[in-house]
């Protein structure tokens, strides 16, 4: 099976072994992993924080890069569902809705690909220790995919996962929120390491580099000894 | 007490709240309360998202034929005797009764819980001309008590308090000499307040639905106090927003389930109390007068706009509840009676962008608001299509903002200039690196790198390493 990687930009620039290992597992499952070469940002950071026109320029670009692909296969469930948001965005836009509604049909987020396309779910992935996962919210609440990363995970031998406490409330990333509502991002994030320590864990796994980036920066900067993973890392793990 | 309830900055309000942590052990255990309650009521029905599906249903259709069942109810209303009024501002709702308030010579006048006469700072209105107004809901009693102290929450407004606050603030104010214990605290309110629902010449109401085939009003109390309001006065207000309608009992029905599960958790409340105008030839009890006041104060303009979904709010507070932000900051923090993601929706657009332009930038836009809320209001989206608004057409984002994303869109809007930008990054930020992290980094790095490191731009990126491998190089 031909994938076409949306790696992301932060994936590209800041956090390239999340990259890496989402080519390694998808080779191992036996499909042929492409990366356009025309690709930047879904356009997210700008839409989010209101400017859509500006932000238009990048999904038009990406638009454009993976128009020609089979499936898009993206290790973000926020990336993912800005782009399934496309179509509505493109809304009444005679040039860009048809194509916008066709690439978002295409769009899986990785883990929902591999449970819901591939239909696996062990990937034969090993990983000793204890770990936790927090569910993203956009993936889970607007891409709707909560179990696939949960039942990955439940196969990878030597791993033991322990559930989250609070794990539905938002580590306090959001983009731009980050940085504009510093002291507010503050609160929600050390509440989100609390809840992490709590578990008393080796790793903390998420599916989205964002997220991982804001709660894996507050860990780091506490110097607690948690080591924090994307899902492909963990998968890739073997 | 009006809307607006600080005249402080937002930043100053955000600093006060958030360093006030007893507030927010509070919000945050009342909201894990509330949200599990929420959770189970919803989820015993069985099929939550059919209830939603039909409750979206029937508040977009009575806001899609809103003017024939404001006329429907109007003279339904006024078929039983009842005097109707509808108020385009503020003012002219707090006019017309305070003119009645004049003409009883009313002395005293006892409330019910409404957000609605806050939004029109209808007591103060009163209070000017000599009436002494007392809130019986006891969560507004007890702010009330404490020098006007302002709600932060829609439907528990004094979630921000404790119980030993509540002592404190009773024994100086009402003589209460018992511990903190709130069955002790309720029962010594109930004392006080029977006296004034007795004694009381006008009794004020909120409206949670009004049924337009009958003219009624639905109130929804777990205190029973709102029942008391009504039936002792001679003289009973109501004062509604103009959304606030369904057109039969059905839906009142269907609502009012949604409603109390939604906000608190329960089935239904102790008191689903229906009144339908002033007392009639044949009937013993309540009001020999009866006045509705429909409140519009800037909601038809919301009709037929962007934001609309809005008018379809039911408040249940469900998306406060939920809010992981109004958990860190309370309610207070928003500078409006209107708190949380509806209120971060609704204020900016009932009070203006000068007042409320921060607050849709108070959310992650995680969708946990939309995800809870029981008439389907988009509310995440709603956040966003303001920062859409105040930053496309009304041009008030910051300069260095602005240049950011212009910037941006040029970046990642050609790949040619994304490609060399990432390349040239890690160069560019290589003296804030530190064993790989930034830990201080420049600009728009500062306010993250205040609390938490920053991964340094990588030497080799991601597409690097991909175009390398491919090639058949030795991939690092």
């Amino acid at each position: 099976m031909k994938v076409s990687l949306f790696a992301t930009c932060l994936v590209d620039m800041f956090q390239s072994n999340i990259g890496k290992s989402t080519v390694e597992l998808l080779e191992r499952l036996n499909c042929e992993v492409e990366f356009p070469k025309e690709q930047t940002c879904c356009g997210q950071p700008a839409y989010n924080s209101g400017y859509v026109k500006v932000s238009k320029e990048a999904m038009k670009n990406t638009i454009r890069a993976f128009e020609k692909s089979e499936y898009i296969v993206c290790p973000s469930g926020s990336c993912a569902n800005m782009i399934k948001d496309y179509e509505h965005i493109f809304q009444g836009d005679s040039e860009w809705q048809g194509r916008a509604k066709e690439i978002a049909s295409k769009t899986f987020e990785l883990t929902q690909f591999i449970v819901d396309v591939l239909k696996v779910e062990d990937v034969g992935a090993k990983l000793n220790g204890r770990a936790t996962y927090h569910p993203s919210c956009h993936m889970t609440r607007l891409l709707q995919v909560k179990n696939a990363p949960l039942t990955l995970l439940k196969h990878v031998k030597g791993l033991e996962l322990i559930e989250l406490p609070l794990k539905e409330n938002c580590c306090g990333f959001g983009g731009t929120f980050s940085v504009k509502m510093g002291k507010i991002s503050e609160k929600m994030v050390d509440e989100k390491v609390s809840s992490v320590q709590e578990t008393d864990v080796h790793y903390l796994i998420g599916s989205d580099a964002g997220c991982l980036m804001n709660i894996g920066g507050r860990i780091d900067r506490k110097d607690l000894n948690i080591q924090t993973l994307h899902i492909a890392e963990v998968l890739n793990c073997h | 007490m009006a809307m607006k309830i600080s005249n402080d900055k937002f930043t100053d309000r955000l600093e006060t709240n958030l360093k006030n942590d007893f507030m927010r052990n509070a919000v945050a255990s009342a909201q894990e309360r509330l949200q599990s309650r929420r959770s189970l009521a919803a989820e015993s029905l069985g099929n939550w998202e059919e209830w939603r599906n039909h409750g979206e249903e029937i508040r977009q259709h009575v806001l899609q034929n809103l003017d024939y069942y404001l006329y429907e109810l109007s003279e339904n209303v006024s078929k039983r005797g009842g005097h109707v009024f509808f108020a385009q501002t503020a003012e002219e709702a707090s006019n017309y009764i305070v003119s009645i308030a004049k003409q009883k010579e009313a002395k005293k006048i006892v409330k019910s819980k409404s957000m609605v006469t806050e939004e029109i700072n209808l007591n103060q209105h009163l209070d000017e001309i000599g009436c002494s107004v007392v809130e019986t809901d006891l969560g507004e009693y007890i702010l009330q008590l404490d020098d006007h102290d302002p709600p932060s929450h829609i439907v528990a407004p004094a979630l921000h308090k404790n119980k030993d606050q509540i002592r404190e603030v009773f024994a100086d104010k009402i003589e209460y000499t018992n511990t903190s214990k709130p069955e002790e605290l309720a029962l010594h309110a109930r004392k006080v307040l029977r006296e004034e629902f007795l004694s009381a010449d006008i009794g004020i109401t909120g409206c949670n639905f009004a049924v337009a085939e009958t003219g009624s009003i639905c109130l929804v109390t777990n205190e029973g106090n709102a029942d008391l309001v009504s039936a002792l006065p001679k003289t009973q207000i109501t004062v509604m927003g103009m959304e606030r309608l369904v057109p039969t009992f059905e839906e009142m029905e269907v609502l009012v389930s949604m409603l109390t599960r939604s906000a608190v958790g329960q089935k239904l409340t102790s008191y689903i109390t229906v009144l339908t105008g002033a007392k009639q030839p044949f009937e013993v009890d309540g009001p020999e007068e009866f006045h509705l006041v429909i409140v519009d104060n800037g909601r038809s303009s919301i009709l037929g706009g962007e934001f609309q979904s809005i008018l379809q709010c039911i408040r249940c507070a469900a998306c406060v509840n939920a809010c992981p932000v109004y958990r860190h900051i309370g309610g207070h923090a928003y500078g409006s009676i209107y708190s949380g993601p509806i209120g971060a929706v609704l204020s900016p657009l009932l009070g203006g962008y000068d007042d409320y332009k921060e607050l849709p930038y108070a959310s992650t836009l995680c969708g946990a608001c939309t995800e809870v809320c029981p008439v389907k209001i988009p509310l995440h989206q709603l956040l966003h299509k303001h920062r859409e608004v105040i930053v496309e057409k009304e041009g008030r984002a910051p300069l260095s903002e602005t240049a950011l994303m212009q910037a941006f869109g040029f970046g990642t809007g050609s790949s040619t200039v994304y490609k060399l930008g990432s390349k040239v990054a890690s160069t560019v930020m290589k003296p804030f690196v530190n064993e790989e992290k930034i830990k201080k980094g420049p600009g728009p790095l500062k306010n993250w790198t205040e609390i938490r490191d920053f991964p340094s731009p990588e030497k080799e990126r991601f597409r690097d390493w991909f175009e390398k491998r491919n090639k058949g190089g030795n991939p690092s």
